[in-house]
C-alpha cells in the first residue's frame, strides 16, 4: 500500500507544476512553492513579456513621472532561477483530462497541478472604432502605463476620464497634480460607488472638486469623435452636451481573462473562475477539482463573514494572500491545508488622501463615521450589514483601522460602541448606497443537458453573449 | 515577595537588572488585574490591538479624581503635551510639530545630521584616549543625545546643567504611582515639570524677539492650515522634545552596549561589519527597550479582551518588553539576534502615538554604536549587571564602567 | 534594485521617508509613495528604511555583487499574520 504521505513526498520531488499568469499571484504562488519545499518542474506561463511586475503604481507613480514603468518589477523573496519562465505567450486551452495547458505557440506544457491566476484585463471603450482612435488609452499594462505617460507628457489641453472608480480617480488625481484640465463622467451618482458606496463615494466626489477635477456623475459618455487623422478631437456626452478634449481614459472596470478556459469544463466564466476557500477551482458541475487552483483578480471564492457568497476582489492583498495560500495547499497534505479567509483590505492614493479599507463595504446596508473629521477629509467610516459590521474604511486615518478590523473578524455588533475621543456625537448611521447587485446577465451562458441520473450535466452554451459595461468596483460580491 | 502582585514586583527596584522573568510570568496571564486596580497587558498580540484601540486614552485627565497622576497634571502650570493627549488635539499637534522635523513638510534634515553627530561622538571619543576605564553612561550615552536635542531645538547645551535635575525628575514620575514612595515621585516630577517649563517659556520668548534656524524658532513662526501653535503648546511640545529626547537615547545607547559587551562575538562581528548596525539597533530596540511599558494609559470604555474586562477609568499599562519577547510572536526571544528577520518590535510604540523621534534616536544610537565597535580596544565590562537608574518606565544603567586597554584613533 | 511596500499594511509612519527621501515620499498625511526601481547606490540607504519600517512592510531584493546572490528583507503576508 502506498502512504499518501510518501504520494506527497514524492511529487514534492518530482512532480509537476504550471502556473498560468505570471504577474502578481503568479509570482507569489512560485516564491511560496519552492519555499516550502516543492523541487519538481515549475512552469509559469504569462502572455506579457515581462518578468511579473507591479500595477498599482501604474496610475500613481509611473503617471506622474516619478518611476518609469519599466521599473515596477517585483523583487523576489526567494531564489527563483530554477524556474521555466514562458513569458510573452499565452495558454490558449486547458485539457483536463491529459492534464495539459495548451499554448499559443502550438506547444503544451503537461502537469500534475496547476495554479490559474490569470487575472483581468482593461475593459476596453465598447464602440471598437472609436476605441481605436490616436488619444483613447486604457491603463491595466504597463505598455498601457507608459504611452498614456507620453502623452501626458505633451501637456494635453483636456484630459476626459470616463469612470470614477479608483484607478479612473487616481488617474484624475495625478494629472490634476500635472496641471491639467480634467473632466471625469461617471455614470451614477459618485465616484467610487462600487466600492465605497454612495455615500462615502461622495466625500470622495467633493475630494475630486476641490481639486479642480469637473467631475460629472449620472452622465456617460456616448461617442467618442476623431477627426480625418483618426484622432480623438470631442466627447459627446448624455447629457446632449459635448466637450473637445484630446485624451480620453477608459476606465470602466474590467474582464477576467477566462475565455482561454471555455471548453475546459471548469466553472470559469465573466465572473471568473469559481473555487473553494483552498483555492480549488470547482469544475462546470460544482464539484471541487482536487489538482487545479485558482487565486488573484481571476478568482471566485467564499468567504465565511460573507455569507459564503462567491466574492471575486480586484485587489493588490487578496492577490497575495491567495496565491500564497493557493501554493501552500498545492504542496500540503489535506490535514495541513489553510483557508483563505483573510480580511479583504485594499488601498489607494488620491488627491493627498490615503484611502484604506478593510472587510467588504459592498456587502453592507449601512454606514456611519465613527472617528475624525469628514470635512477635513480624517475620517473612519464603519459599514454595516443587517447590524453586523462588516468593513470600515479610512480617509487619511489608517492607524484605526486595525482595531475595526478585529470588530469585524468578531462579527461585532453595528454600529459598533463609539470610540472614546474624536466622534461625532451622536452616531449616525446612514444607507451606505450601494447600487442594486449586479443584475445577472440577461443572456445565459451554462444550461444542463442530459436525462438520467448518469449523465445530467452542465454545458457551456454557444459563444458568450457580450458582456455589458459597468462600472468598475474595487471589490464587489 | 509574597503579597506583591507581578506589576508591583516589575516596579520593584529590586528587579531593575533583570525583569524578564517576570514579565515571562506575566504572559501566562496577559490581562493582569492587581488589587490597586492596574491592568498589565503582556502579550504581543494584546499590546498591538490595544496600541490602535480608540478606547484607550493617553489622556491623564481621563483618570479618576483621586489619581495622583490626574491630580498632578491638574495642578501642572503647564498644560499636557500631545504625547499625553488624545485625537484631535494630539493629531493636530503632532501635524504641527513633523512640519519641522520629517517629511513631507522638512526633507532630509535628520538624514543631514549624520556628518555633525559622527564628528561629536569621536570627538567624545578623542577626549578619553588616554583613559583606561569610562563609564559609558556619563561620559558617552547621556551627553550625545542632550547635545544633539539641543542644537536641534535651539537650547544653549550648556544650560543642561540647569534642566538635568528637573529632566530626571520628569522621568522618574513616569512610573506608576505605587505607594507613598510613587507619590512622592509624582510630586516631585510636578514641580521639576513646571519648572522646567518656567526656563522653556523664557528661553521662547528669546527665540521669539531673534529666531534663529533652530527647530524651536521654526516652531514659534510657523503657521499652517491647522494655524500656529499656541505659547502653551510651545512650552508643553518643548518641554516633551527635550525629556523624550534623551533621557530615552540614553538608555538604547546603554543597553546597547552593554548587550554587546555581554555577546563578544556580536561585538566583534559589528568591528567587521558596520552595516549590522542597522538591524542590530532593531534587535537592542525589542531585547532590551529603553521604555520598557507604557505608563499613561486610561480604559475610557469597559473594554473586553480576551474574554477580560478592563473597567472604565483603569490605569492599563501595556508591557512593551514583555511584548517583545512574546515566543508567539518572535522565535527564541530571549535570544539576542542582531541580523534577526521579521523584527516588528514595539520599543517605539505603534498606533498613533508611535515615537516622533524614531528617526533622530535610531541614527543616533547607529552612530554611538558603531564608533564604540570601531575605536575601543578590548572593552570589557566592570560590573554585571551594572547598577540601575531608580525608573522602571525608562529603565537602563545608571553607570556603566568599562575597562578598555585604549581607544584607537 | 527592486522595491516593493505592502501598502495594506503601511501606516504611514513615514520611518521610510526620513531614511532615504529620494526613494520613499509622504503625500498628503499619510499615503506613501516610493519608487519601486531606485538606482543601487541607494543601496544602503533603502536598507535602512526596510529595516526601520515599523510594520515591515518594505521589501527589497538587489543582486549582492555575485548574480546569484540575493538579498531580502521584508515579511511575506503569512508571516505577518502568525502574530499580528
Ligand atoms: C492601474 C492599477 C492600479 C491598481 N491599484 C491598486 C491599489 O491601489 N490597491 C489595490 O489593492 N489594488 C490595486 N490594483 C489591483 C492589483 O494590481 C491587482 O489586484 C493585482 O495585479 C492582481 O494580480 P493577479 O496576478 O491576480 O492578476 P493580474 O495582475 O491581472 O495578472 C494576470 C496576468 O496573467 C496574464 N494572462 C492573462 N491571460 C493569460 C493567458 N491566457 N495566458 C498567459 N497569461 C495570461 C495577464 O496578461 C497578466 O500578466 C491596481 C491595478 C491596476 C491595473
Ligand atoms: C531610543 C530612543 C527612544 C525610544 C526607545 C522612544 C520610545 C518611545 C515610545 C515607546 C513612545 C510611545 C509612547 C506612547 O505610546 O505613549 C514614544 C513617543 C514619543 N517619543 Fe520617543 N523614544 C525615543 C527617542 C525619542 C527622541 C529622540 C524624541 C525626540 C526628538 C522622542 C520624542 C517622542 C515623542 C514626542 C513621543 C510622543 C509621540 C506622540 O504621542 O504622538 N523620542 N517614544
Ligand atoms: S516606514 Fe513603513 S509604515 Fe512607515 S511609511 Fe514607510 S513603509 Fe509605511
Amino acid at each position: 500500500m502506498v502512504h499518501r504521505a510518501d504520494v506527497l513526498q514524492s511529487f514534492k520531488k518530482n512532480g509537476s507544476i504550471v502556473i498560468v499568469g505570471a504577474s502578481l499571484a503568479g509570482l507569489r504562488a512560485t516564491e511560496v512553492l519552492r519555499k516550502e519545499g516543492f523541487a519538481g518542474r515549475l512552469t509559469v506561463i504569462g502572455d506579457e513579456p515581462y518578468e511579473p511586475y507591479d500595477r498599482p503604481p501604474l496610475s500613481k507613480q509611473v503617471l506622474a513621472g516619478w518611476v518609469e514603468a519599466e521599473h515596477t518589477t517585483l523583487p523576489r523573496q526567494h531564489p527563483l532561477d530554477d524556474v521555466d519562465w514562458r513569458l510573452g505567450i499565452a495558454a490558449t486551452g486547458l485539457d483536463l483530462r491529459a492534464r495539459e495547458v495548451h499554448l499559443a505557440d502550438g506547444q503544451s506544457v503537461d502537469f500534475d497541478r496547476m495554479l490559474i491566476a490569470t487575472g483581468v484585463r482593461a475593459r476596453h471603450w465598447p464602440k471598437e472604432d472609436e476605441a481605436r482612435l490616436a488619444g483613447v488609452f486604457v491603463v491595466r499594462t504597463r505598455d498601457d502605463a507608459r504611452l498614456l505617460r507620453q502623452k501626458l507628457e505633451t501637456k494635453p489641453r483636456h484630459v476626459l476620464i470616463v469612470g470614477a472608480g479608483f484607478t479612473g480617480s487616481e488617474m484624475a488625481s495625478v494629472c490634476r497634480d500635472l496641471g491639467l484640465t480634467v473632466t471625469v463622467t461617471e455614470r451614477s451618482a459618485s465616484p467610487l460607488i462600487g466600492a465605497l458606496g454612495g455615500e462615502i463615494g461622495s466625500i470622495a466626489g467633493d475630494l475630486q472638486r476641490q481639486h479642480g477635477v469637473d467631475l460629472r456623475c449620472n452622465t456617460t459618455v456616448t461617442a467618442l469623435e476623431g477627426d480625418a487623422e483618426r484622432t480623438l478631437r470631442r466627447a459627446h456626452f448624455s447629457d446632449g452636451s459635448t466637450l473637445d478634449v484630446d485624451v480620453a481614459v477608459i476606465a470602466l472596470g474590467s474582464i477576467r481573462n477566462t475565455e482561454w478556459l471555455r471548453g475546459s469544463r471548469l466553472a470559469a466564466g465573466q465572473l471568473g473562475v469559481a473555487c473553494d476557500a483552498g483555492c480549488r477551482a470547482f469544475d462546470i458541475n460544482g464539484i471541487i477539482t482536487d489538482d487545479i487552483f485558482v487565486a488573484g483578480d481571476v478568482a471566485r471564492f467564499p468567504h465565511p463573514l460573507y455569507a459564503y457568497q462567491l466574492i471575486a476582489l480586484e485587489h493588490w492583498g487578496n492577490a497575495v494572500a491567495q496565491a500564497e495560500a493557493a501554493a501552500h495547499n498545492m504542496v500540503n497534505s489535506e490535514a495541513e491545508r489553510r483557508p483563505h479567509i483573510s480580511i479583504p483590505a485594499f488601498w489607494s492614493i488620491q488627491f493627498g488622501v490615503n484611502i484604506k479599507s478593510v472587510g467588504l463595504p459592498p456587502f453592507a446596508d449601512q454606514v456611519v463615521i465613527m472617528q475624525g473629521s469628514v470635512e477635513q477629509h480624517r475620517f473612519v467610516a464603519a459599514y454595516g450589514h443587517k447590524g453586523r459590521t462588516v468593513a470600515a474604511v479610512s480617509f487619511n486615518q489608517g492607524r484605526w483601522l486595525p482595531y475595526y478590523e478585529r470588530l469585524i473578524a468578531s462579527a461585532a455588533a453595528f454600529p459598533p460602541t463609539p470610540p472614546a475621543y474624536d466622534v461625532p456625537i451622536p452616531l449616525h448611521p446612514v444607507p451606505a448606497k450601494f447600487p442594486a447587485a449586479n443584475a445577472p446577465t440577461s443572456t445565459p451562458t451554462i444550461a444542463l443537458t442530459g436525462y438520467a441520473p448518469d449523465e445530467i450535466c452542465a454545458t457551456y452554451l454557444e459563444e458568450p453573449p457580450m458582456t455589458p459595461v459597468t462600472v468598475e468596483s474595487g471589490g464587489k460580491a | 515577595m509574597a503579597g506583591k502582585s507581578l506589576f508591583q514586583q516589575v516596579n520593584d527596584y529590586a528587579h531593575r537588572a533583570n525583569p524578564y522573568p517576570l514579565y515571562a510570568e506575566m504572559r501566562k496571564t496577559p490581562v493582569l488585574g492587581d488589587e490597586d486596580g492596574n491592568y498589565a497587558v503582556s502579550s504581543y498580540r494584546l499590546i498591538t490591538e490595544l496600541l490602535h484601540d480608540p478606547r484607550l486614552s493617553s489622556d491623564i485627565r481621563a483618570r479618576p479624581p483621586d489619581d495622583p497622576k490626574q491630580q498632578a497634571v491638574a495642578q501642572s502650570s503647564i498644560s499636557p503635551a500631545f504625547i499625553r493627549t488624545d485625537p484631535p488635539e494630539h493629531d493636530r499637534l503632532r501635524r504641527m510639530l513633523t512640519r519641522q522635523f520629517g517629511p513631507p513638510h522638512t526633507v532630509g534634515m535628520i538624514d543631514n545630521m549624520r556628518g555633525d553627530l559622527e564628528k561629536y561622538v569621536n570627538g567624545l571619543l578623542d577626549r578619553m584616549q588616554d583613559r583606561k576605564q569610562i563609564d559609558i553612561v556619563d561620559d558617552y550615552a547621556y551627553p550625545f543625545p542632550v547635545d544633539v536635542i539641543c542644537k536641534l531645538l535651539g537650547i544653549p547645551p550648556e544650560d543642561e546643567k540647569r534642566f538635568h535635575g528637573w529632566a530626571e525628575d520628569i522621568a522618574f514620575s513616569l512610573d506608576p504611582a505605587i505607594g507613598e514612595e510613587g507619590r512622592k515621585l509624582i510630586a516631585k516630577g510636578l514641580v521639576a515639570r513646571n519648572e522646567l517649563g518656567q526656563y522653556m517659556r523664557a528661553l521662547i520668548d528669546v527665540h521669539r524677539k531673534q529666531p534663529g534656524n533652530d527647530m524651536l524658532s521654526r516652531l514659534i513662526t510657523d503657521s499652517s492650515a491647522d494655524g500656529r501653535l499656541t505659547e502653551e503648546e510651545l512650552v508643553s511640545s518643548s518641554v516633551t522634545l527635550l525629556i523624550a529626547g534623551h533621557e530615552t537615547t540614553v538608555n538604547l545607547i546603554t543597553n546597547g552596549t552593554l548587550t554587546l559587551l555581554r555577546n563578544p562575538d556580536v561585538f566583534e562581528r559589528l568591528r567587521h561589519e558596520p552595516d549590522l548596525i542597522i538591524p542590530l539597533v532593531e534587535e537592542t530596540l525589542r531585547f532590551e527597550p529603553p521604555v520598557q511599558f507604557n505608563s499613561q494609559r486610561t480604559a475610557l470604555a469597559d473594554i473586553t479582551i480576551d474574554g477580560v474586562t478592563i473597567p472604565k477609568g483603569a490605569p492599563v499599562y501595556l508591557m512593551i518588553a514583555a511584548g517583545n519577547r512574546d515566543p508567539v510572536r518572535f522565535n527564541e526571544p530571549d535570544r539576542f539576534i542582531p541580523d534577526r528577520e521579521d523584527n516588528q518590535h514595539l520599543g517605539f510604540g505603534s498606533g498613533i502615538h508611535y515615537c516622533f523621534g524614531a528617526p533622530l534616536a535610531r541614527v543616533e544610537v547607529q552612530i554611538a554604536l558603531n564608533a564604540l565597535a570601531r575605536r575601543l580596544i578590548n572593552p570589557r565590562l566592570v560590573v554585571d549587571p551594572p547598577p540601575y537608574r531608580q525608573s522602571a518606565v525608562l529603565r537602563g544603567p545608571r553607570h556603566l564602567l568599562v575597562d578598555v586597554d585604549g581607544i584607537k584613533p | 534594485m527592486r522595491v516593493l511596500v505592502d501598502l495594506n499594511r503601511c501606516q504611514g509612519y513615514a520611518q521610510c521617508c526620513f531614511l532615504a527621501p529620494e526613494s520613499f515620499k509622504l503625500v498628503g498625511e499619510e499615503a506613501l509613495m516610493y519608487d519601486s526601481g531606485p538606482d543601487d547606490a541607494l543601496k544602503e540607504k533603502i536598507e535602512r528604511a526596510a529595516a526601520s519600517c515599523p510594520v515591515q512592510a518594505i521589501m527589497v531584493e538587489y543582486m549582492n555583487g555575485h548574480a546569484d546572490e540575493m538579498v531580502k528583507s521584508g515579511t511575506s503576508e503569512a508571516e505577518a499574520r502568525h502574530g499580528a
